[in-house]
C-alpha cells in the first residue's frame, strides 16, 4: 500500500476540525489616522484630540480618530446647515441618484467594508458579509426610491418637507447598518446629517464617508464627527432640527430631558430583553435554531435579542437538551475566519458588564451551562451561556445584559406566556414559536413588542417598520415608518 | 494493493413498535418549519472546508459512497467495470480506498457478488418493487428474499408511497415490516422518496415510522424523479435520526442519492451529518451517498488537494 496519503481507517477522527479559514485583510487600506469629515472632507479636529481604536478580538490598534469636542460638532452642524437649502432644492430625482450611488457604492465595496467591521466590532465576517453589509445597501436602494415620491408617500398629510439637519447618534453593535438606517432615509427626504458613530467601532462609518466623497454629494450633506459620549452629547446639544438615537435605554432618557423643550424632533431606538417564547408544538429544531440565532447572533450584541426563552412545560426538557447539543456545536473565535459562529465581545467594559451580571445569575440562584470551547487568549471574549432555573426577578431576567447570555423560564399556558413577556420595562421584539396560525396572531396582537416574529427571529427588511414600546423607545426606523420622521407637512415643523 | 473498506457488521435493527401504534407515530412526529430548516441547511453549506480538513472529507465521501447504476441497459459488462471502479476508484492511485457497496438491480446481484468477493465492498441490490413499490406483495417480498439469497449484503427498499401518503399508516408500516422479515439479517435501507412526500413534515413522519419498522437505514430518493437529495431533505433526515437516537438509543444511518454530483454537494452533506449527529455518523456505517457520477469529481478534488493543480476529466477512468 502506498503512503502518499494516510487513509483514515478504522473509522473516524475524535473531530472533523475544519481548517483555518480567514478572510483575508488584504482588501482593506487603513490610514494611521482618520479626521473628522465635515463639508466633504475630512479635517484634523480643533480638540486637537485623537484616541486608538482597536480590533477587539486581538487587542491591536487599527488607527487613531479625532475626537470631536463642541467646537468640531458645531462646525460639522454648521456645514450640514449651509449644504442644506441646496440638498433640498435639487430635484427629487436627482437627489434618488445620489442615494443609489451610495448604495450601489457600498455593493461595490462589500467585501472591504465587511472585513473591516469585522476587524474593527469583532462580529463574525459570515455575519458582516451577509447581513450587515447587503441589508445596508439595501436600506439606501430602497428610500432612494421614496425620494421622488414623497408627494404620495403620505396621502392627506399635506406637502411633506425635510426637516432640516438631522443629529444622528448610532451604536457599536452594527455600526455600518445602523448609520444607513439613520442616513438613508433622512437624505432621501431632502435632509442633511451629522453623524456620530460609536466610540468602539468608528471605522465603517469613515469607510462610508469616503464612499459617500466618491458618489460626490455635495459637500455639507452628510458629517461624520468620531467621539465618545462627550461628543454625542454635544451633538444633541448643538443646533439641530432632529436628533435621531440608537443605543442605551440610560442614555435615550438623559438625551430626551437634554432635547424636551428644545423644538428639536426625536426618535429613540433603544434596549431591549425580548420574550422567544416557545410552544409545545412548536417545530422544535427549527425553535433551536431560531433560539440560538436570537441570542448569540453577533455576540447577542443585539437590541432585538431574544434573551428571555420562554419555554412552555411539556417540551422543556427535550428543548433545553437540544440547545445544550446545538450550543457544543457553535464555533467561537477569530472573527474572521468563515466558519466562525461567535466572534469577540465589543470591548473590555462590555465584556466586565456581561461578566458581572453573570455572576448575578449565579449568585441568585439560577443555574449555568457553557459549553466547552477554548477561547483565544487575546481580545475579549465570553461563551455562549445558558441559565436555567431563571425566575422574572432574576436580574438577569429583567437587565439587559447585550451579551451571549441566555435566561431560560417556563409557562404553562398562552396567557401566563403574555403575562411574563410583557412584565418588562422594555418592549421591542418578540418571538413565538408555534405551528398553530391563530395562536401566532392572538399572541402578537397581545404581545407589547415593536416586532413579533413568528417561528423565525432576527429577520430584518429595509421595507419593514422597527422600533418599540415602552424603554425600548419610540419612533421607527425602516419601511415608510422611517421616513416620516425626517419629514414635515405644511410647515408643521413639530 | 487496495485496502478494503472496512465496514462493521452491525446487527440487522428490529421493529420497535406494532402497526397499531402507527398512527400515533405519524401523528407525534415533531413539526418542521420549512423556512427555518432551509436557512439552517443554507447557513451550513457555506461552512469553508478547506485543506487537511477538506482532503479527509473527500476521502470519507469515498468511503461512505454506493456506487450506483440502476439502468434498465445495466449489463453483465457494466457491472464487472463498476465492481472495478468501485474496489479501486482511482487507476494511478491504490491508496484512495474503496466505495462502500455497489448499488444495482436485483438481477445483476450475482455479477457483483462475483466480482467484488473479497474485496470488502458491499453488494447492494434495490428490491420490493423498486422504483414506485406498488407490485403484488408477495411478488415484492419474493424479491427481497431473493436478493439476500443471491447474496446482496445491503438491500434498498421503497416505502409504499400510495399507503403512507393515503393515510394508511398501519398497512404501510406492516409492509415494511415484512420487508424487514424478508431481508432477514441483511442490511435493510428504506427510501422515502422524499421529492414525492411534499412537505418536511411527510419526510420526518416517514422517517419515523421506517426507524420504528426496523430500518437500517433511510434513504432520500431512488434517483428516478426529478427531485432527490436536497440539503434541506438530508438535513430533516438527520433530524428525525437524531430524535430517533435519544428516544430509543438506536442509531439509524442515512443514506442521500440522487443529484449528488459534485464533491462540493458531498462535503456539504459531510457537514450537515457532522454538525447534526456528530462524528459518529461520520462513517460508511451509518451514512452513504449514493452517487454515480460523483466519484470521478471527488477523485479530481483530490488530486488538486494533493498536487495544487486541476487536471481534466480524461485522467480517470469512466466506468
Amino acid at each position: 500500500m502506498s503512503e502518499a496519503i494516510e487513509r483514515p481507517s478504522g473509522g473516524a477522527p475524535p473531530a472533523w476540525e475544519y481548517a483555518s479559514a480567514p478572510e483575508s485583510t488584504d482588501v482593506v487600506r487603513l490610514e494611521d489616522r482618520y479626521g473628522l469629515f465635515i463639508g466633504g472632507e475630512f479635517v484634523e479636529p480643533k480638540s486637537g484630540r485623537w484616541y486608538p481604536t482597536i480590533s477587539p478580538s486581538t487587542e491591536e490598534t487599527l488607527a487613531e480618530v479625532a475626537e470631536a469636542d463642541a467646537a468640531d460638532v458645531a462646525r460639522a452642524v454648521d456645514a450640514a446647515r449651509d449644504a442644506a437649502p441646496a440638498w433640498q432644492r435639487l430635484a427629487p430625482a436627482e437627489r434618488a441618484k445620489y442615494v443609489f450611488r451610495i448604495a450601489r457604492q457600498l455593493q461595490e465595496r462589500a467585501r472591504e467594508l465587511a472585513v473591516l467591521e469585522s476587524m474593527n466590532g469583532g462580529k463574525p465576517i459570515k455575519e458582516s458579509r451577509d447581513l450587515d453589509v447587503p441589508l445596508a445597501a439595501a436600506h439606501f436602494f430602497y428610500y432612494a426610491g421614496w425620494a421622488d415620491k414623497l408627494e404620495y408617500a403620505f396621502p392627506g398629510r399635506g406637502t411633506p418637507e425635510p426637516v432640516g439637519v438631522a443629529g444622528q447618534i448610532i451604536p457599536w453593535n452594527f455600526p455600518l447598518l445602523m448609520a444607513a438606517w439613520k442616513l438613508a432615509p433622512a437624505l432621501a427626504a431632502g435632509n442633511t446629517a451629522v453623524l456620530k458613530p460609536a466610540e468602539t467601532t468608528p471605522l465603517t462609518a469613515l469607510l462610508l464617508a469616503q464612499v459617500i466623497q466618491e458618489a460626490e454629494l455635495p459637500p455639507g450633506v452628510v458629517n461624520v464627527v468620531t467621539g465618545a459620549g462627550e461628543t454625542g452629547a454635544a451633538l444633541v446639544d448643538a443646533s439641530v432640527d432632529k436628533i435621531a438615537f440608537t443605543g442605551s435605554t440610560e442614555v435615550g432618557k438623559a438625551i430626551r430631558r437634554a432635547t424636551a423643550g428644545s423644538g428639536k424632533r426625536l426618535s429613540l431606538e433603544l434596549g431591549g430583553k425580548a420574550a422567544n417564547i416557545v410552544f409545545e408544538d412548536a417545530p422544535l429544531d427549527q425553535a433551536v435554531e431560531g433560539v440560538i440565532n436570537g441570542i448569540f447572533f453577533n455576540q447577542g450584541h443585539v437590541c432585538c435579542a431574544g434573551s428571555r426563552l420562554l419555554v412552555q412545560e411539556p417540551v422543556f426538557d427535550v428543548l433545553l437538551a437540544k440547545l445544550k447539543d446545538r450550543l457544543q456545536t457553535l464555533r467561537v473565535g477569530d472573527p474572521l475566519d468563515k466558519n466562525t459562529d461567535v466572534g469577540a465581545i465589543n470591548s473590555k467594559a462590555q465584556l466586565d458588564k456581561i461578566e458581572e451580571l453573570v455572576e448575578s445569575g449565579v449568585d441568585e440562584g439560577a443555574e449555568i451551562y457553557q459549553p466547552e470551547c477554548e477561547l483565544p487568549e487575546r481580545g475579549f471574549w465570553f461563551r455562549p451561556t445558558l441559565f436555567t432555573g431563571v425566575v422574572q426577578s432574576h436580574r438577569i431576567a429583567r437587565e439587559e445584559i447585550f451579551g451571549p447570555v441566555l435566561s431560560i423560564l417556563t409557562f404553562r399556558t398562552p396567557d401566563e406566556a403574555i403575562e411574563k413577556a410583557n412584565n418588562t420595562p422594555y418592549g421591542l421584539s418578540a418571538g413565538v414559536w408555534t405551528e398553530k396560525g391563530s395562536r401566532i396572531l392572538h399572541m402578537a396582537q397581545r404581545l407589547r413588542a415593536g416586532v413579533v416574529w413568528a417561528n423565525t427571529f432576527n429577520r430584518f427588511d429595509p421595507t419593514s417598520p422597527f422600533g418599540g414600546y415602552k424603554e425600548s423607545g419610540f419612533g421607527r426606523e425602516g419601511g415608510l415608518h422611517g421616513l416620516e420622521p425626517y419629514l414635515s407637512f405644511d410647515g408643521n415643523h413639530r | 494493493m487496495t485496502q478494503a473498506a472496512e465496514i462493521a457488521p452491525r446487527p440487522a435493527a428490529q421493529p420497535v413498535a406494532t402497526a397499531a401504534e402507527a398512527a400515533r407515530i405519524v401523528a407525534r412526529t415533531a413539526a418542521v418549519d420549512a423556512v427555518g430548516l432551509e436557512g439552517r441547511a443554507a447557513a451550513l453549506a457555506t461552512r469553508s472546508i478547506k485543506r487537511d480538513a477538506k482532503a479527509w472529507g473527500l476521502q470519507l465521501a469515498i468511503r461512505c459512497m454506493d456506487l450506483t447504476t440502476l439502468e434498465g441497459w445495466d449489463t453483465t459488462g457494466k457491472i464487472v467495470t463498476l465492481c472495478a471502479k468501485a474496489i479501486r476508484p482511482d487507476a494511478l492511485r491504490p491508496e484512495v480506498p474503496s466505495v462502500a457497496a455497489v448499488c444495482l438491480y436485483p438481477q445483476l446481484v450475482p455479477v457483483a457478488v462475483e466480482q467484488l468477493r473479497g474485496s470488502g465492498v458491499a453488494v447492494a441490490s434495490v428490491a420490493g418493487g423498486f422504483p414506485s413499490g406498488l407490485g403484488p406483495l408477495d411478488a415484492r417480498l419474493q424479491e427481497i428474499r431473493g436478493v439476500a439469497e443471491a447474496g446482496a449484503d445491503e438491500i434498498d427498499i421503497v416505502l409504499n408511497r400510495s399507503l403512507f401518503l393515503g393515510g394508511r399508516y398501519a398497512e404501510a408500516f406492516e409492509e415494511l415490516v415484512a420487508a424487514r422479515e424478508a431481508a432477514g439479517p441483511t442490511h435493510l435501507k428504506v427510501i422515502l422518496e422524499t421529492g414525492e412526500l411534499g412537505s418536511y413534515d411527510r419526510v420526518r413522519q416517514a422517517s419515523m415510522l421506517a426507524m420504528a419498522a426496523g430500518a437500517d437505514f433511510i434513504k432520500t430518493s431512488t434517483g428516478k424523479i426529478g427531485m432527490s437529495a436536497t440539503l434541506p431533505v438530508a438535513l430533516c433526515m438527520l433530524e428525525a435520526v437524531r430524535d430517533f437516537r435519544a428516544q430509543t438509543g438506536r442509531l439509524v444511518g442515512v443514506k442521500v442519492a440522487g443529484g449528488v454530483r459534485r464533491a462540493k454537494q458531498a462535503l456539504q452533506h459531510l457537514v450537515l451529518v457532522h454538525e447534526t449527529v456528530g462524528m459518529e455518523y461520520m462513517s460508511p456505517e451509518l451514512f452513504r451517498i449514493g452517487a454515480s457520477s460523483l466519484l470521478n469529481d471527488v477523485l479530481m478534488q483530490l488530486e488538486k488537494e494533493r498536487t495544487g493543480n486541476y487536471s481534466g476529466p480524461d485522467y480517470f477512468t469512466i466506468d
